[in-house]
């Protein structure tokens, strides 16, 4: 579907005109990403975050395929193949290594950025809820794919890390212990949970790319949000998206890639953790186990229950962690103000930022040790961010009075822009 | 009734999760002011390491390839004796300067021999080093076990400044005030010497450093510990990670290249929609 005055793609090239009338991919793509799909003109630079995930996978896919042509995937060999055979015999292979680890963080920052974007703007709501619901789709396979990938170079905190994480299953009443042996495939990660790591951790991106383009063919439906929140209401308020926004994606592209770089030439390592330089030993535990920091916030919450009330504390932990994330799918529910943007909600943009300002103060904790004064400070930080979903923004979309909202998209740009 | 219930799942979920938040803050709080944590001995001798300046350092930093073949013969010297550098092969030395007699040499002199396997006599031997052997691994019978070296300086917190304090720090005794409070470290335990730089405070390994000029230098730098440990501190940069300078190099080039393309897509940009308020 798309506007009634969008482009219509006229082949004037003989060989793509025997192209398209026999497989219409030309047409696909210029209706996808071409001058055939109408976006609002209004759209901020905040807006670039979706492109910029996708540029962040491709480069994740390119790295990781060639870095799979020189990695050992046993418990024997890996920490070798990393640290020797890609950092210093490979051709390029210390920029392929450290493209990949810091893609993953780039990976995190950018989606963490287009999440909020969509938070604050609610970009979840109708007529978008199957884009906010495959977008937390995609989400959870990343984390996924991203905590197995970080086992495989079998360091320290790659080996501990699996041992942590696999433990979640334990907490699983009654047959928790019988289904982490059978995730590992023994008692404690070895060859078994390497190898499965490494082939699921070469499987589930190619997943995510299929998780994704079902994302933008369902954002292709209503088209693309906007900062009013307001919809498109006729040709005025949109541009094609190329060259328009190609070219504002492109600048975003490079500002991107310039970050990128100088994480990766010059702090390969800041992110990481020195554990990780170390092989891996069953028998000698690390003094503070820590995820990467895409993690922490969620870790934050893992840790934050420490008390056994009904349920064992751990139990509680683990499904809160998993309850913060998966309370994401009935966020359009939750939400019931008619309202999308939160520059038209003044109290939802408070909650919003306080929200951003909690999930920062989660994040700083699972960083932290496990003492006392992280743990009371995780505690306060991870309740409130269960009643800002489950509480606060049910209540606040019933007592709000939003403020008025521009007529149109185009009367905002123009009262923005002063003409 | 049943579509009340479904309205107020979310109170009851999120007030779930709040309540059993709100037990264990309780807790942690009652625990905070019960039982405060008692000072531990290594937050009260444990240092962090002293300042460390290396011309490997910063964006611009480059090897200075005379303190690294310096810092090689305080590892061959004195490290080598129980500590591997097992991720490096010799060849890998040519890096350093060393021309290929003088890295053959170097393998063929090396202390300990490539372990070979008879595959007739099943039996095991052992044969010289040669330039494309990695440096062999050691095996030590003593207290403790020496980690391997090649990746030391990346496997610490600011590795380099680490290993320098780490082994100029054997003199440095606990204070006064501490010993008060951990009054057995007044004698550290038979085996085990005191250092603060060391994680656990008492380390296995015996002070490797002890005099000036413990190592020869033929370039004419005088052999202090202080220096010794510097040089050994650099070398081990360089095992860390031998690409380091390829890396900053090509990282230079790459900026230059996005700095520009950035110019121009910016310019793309304002062109493309020089037209159209937005």
């Amino acid at each position: 579907m798309s506007f009634p005055w969008a482009k219509h793609y006229e082949p004037k090239n003989p060989v793509m005109q025997w192209v398209d009338s026999r497989l219409p991919l030309p047409r696909f793509v210029y209706n996808a990403v071409g001058a055939g799909y109408p976006v609002p003109r209004n759209l901020n630079y905040w807006w670039n975050f979706g492109v910029l995930a996708g540029v962040a996978l491709v480069c994740q896919l390119i790295t990781g395929i060639v870095l799979a042509m020189h990695f050992h995937s046993s418990a024997a060999g890996a920490f070798d193949s990393v640290n020797v055979g890609i950092m210093r015999d490979v051709n390029a292979g210390w920029f392929l290594r450290f493209a990949h680890a810091n893609g993953a963080s780039m990976f995190f920052v950018v989606i963490y950025i287009h999440m909020f974007r969509g938070l604050y703007y609610g970009s979840y709501k109708a007529p978008r809820e199957m884009v906010w619901l495959l977008g937390v789709v995609i989400f959870l396979l990343l984390m996924a794919t991203a905590f197995m990938g970080y086992v495989l170079p079998w360091g320290q905190m790659s080996f501990w890390g699996a041992q942590v994480i696999t433990g979640f299953f334990s907490a699983i009443p009654v047959v928790g212990d019988w289904v982490r042996v059978w995730l590992l495939g023994g008692y404690a990660p070895d060859d078994a949970a390497l190898n499965r790591f490494f082939s699921l951790h070469y499987l589930l991106p190619f997943v995510i790319a299929g998780a994704v383009i079902l994302h933008i063919w369902a954002l292709h439906i209503p088209g693309s949000s906007n900062p009013t929140g307001v919809e498109v209401k006729g040709e005025q308020d949109t541009v094609p998206f190329h060259p328009y926004y190609t070219a504002k994606d492109g600048l975003g592209v490079v500002v991107f890639l310039i970050l990128f770089s100088v994480l990766i030439f010059f702090a390969p390592d800041y992110l990481g953790h020195p554990d990780n330089y170390i092989p891996a030993n069953p028998l000698s535990t690390p003094a503070h186990i820590v995820p990467e920091w895409y993690f922490w916030p969620f870790y934050a919450i893992l840790r934050a229950f420490t008390a056994d009330f009904i349920l064992p504390a751990k139990l509680w932990g683990v499904l809160a962690m998993f309850g913060s994330i998966l309370l994401l799918f009935f966020l359009p529910w939750l939400d019931k103000s008619p309202v999308r943007s939160g520059s038209y909600r003044p109290m939802y943009k408070v909650a919003f930022w306080v929200l951003v300002a909690d999930v920062l103060v989660l994040g700083y904790c699972g960083g932290s040790p496990a003492e006392p004064l992280y743990v009371i400070l995780s505690q306060i930080a991870a309740a409130y961010y269960f009643a800002h979903f489950l509480i606060i923004v049910p209540i606040i979309s019933h007592l709000e009075t939003p403020k008025p909202l521009p007529g149109s998209i185009t009367e905002a740009v123009l009262a923005k822009t002063g003409a | 009734m049943t579509s009340l219930f479904i309205k107020s799942i979310k109170f009851l979920v999120g007030g779930g999760f709040i309540l059993v938040l709100l037990i264990a803050l309780a807790g942690s709080v009652w625990g905070v002011i019960n039982e405060p944590a008692a000072e531990t001995a290594e937050h009260a001798m444990h240092k962090h390491p002293k300042e460390l300046k290396l011309a490997s350092d910063g964006p611009l930093g480059k090897f200075d390839l005379r303190q690294l073949q310096r810092g090689f013969l305080v590892y061959k010297e004195v490290c080598a004796a129980c500590h591997s550098l097992n991720l490096v092969s010799f060849r890998n030395l040519k890096d350093l300067g060393y021309t290929d007699p003088e890295v053959k040499k170097i393998a063929k002199d090396w202390a300990v021999k490539q372990p070979v396997f008879d595959e007739k006599g099943g039996t095991w031997g052992e044969r010289d080093n040669v330039p494309s052997d990695r440096f062999p691994k050691v095996y030590y019978p003593g207290t403790g076990t020496p980690p391997d070296l090649s990746l030391i300086t990346k496997a610490r917190h600011d590795g380099a400044a680490y290993v320098h304090s780490l082994l100029t720090g054997y003199n440095e005794k606990p204070s006064a005030e501490a010993l008060k409070h951990f009054p057995e470290f007044a004698k550290t335990p038979d085996g085990m010497h005191f250092n603060p730089y060391f994680a656990n405070l008492n380390i296995a390994m015996p002070p490797p450093l002890t005099q000036d000029g413990q190592v020869q230098y033929s370039d004419g730098t005088r052999a202090t510990v202080d220096q010794m440990s510097t040089d050994v501190a650099a070398f081990l940069v360089w095992t860390a990670e031998p690409t380091l300078q390829t890396r900053r190099t090509a990282g230079w080039a790459v900026l230059a290249f996005l700095i520009v393309l950035g110019f121009l897509t910016y310019g793309a940009y304002r062109s493309v929609w020089a037209g159209v308020k937005h």
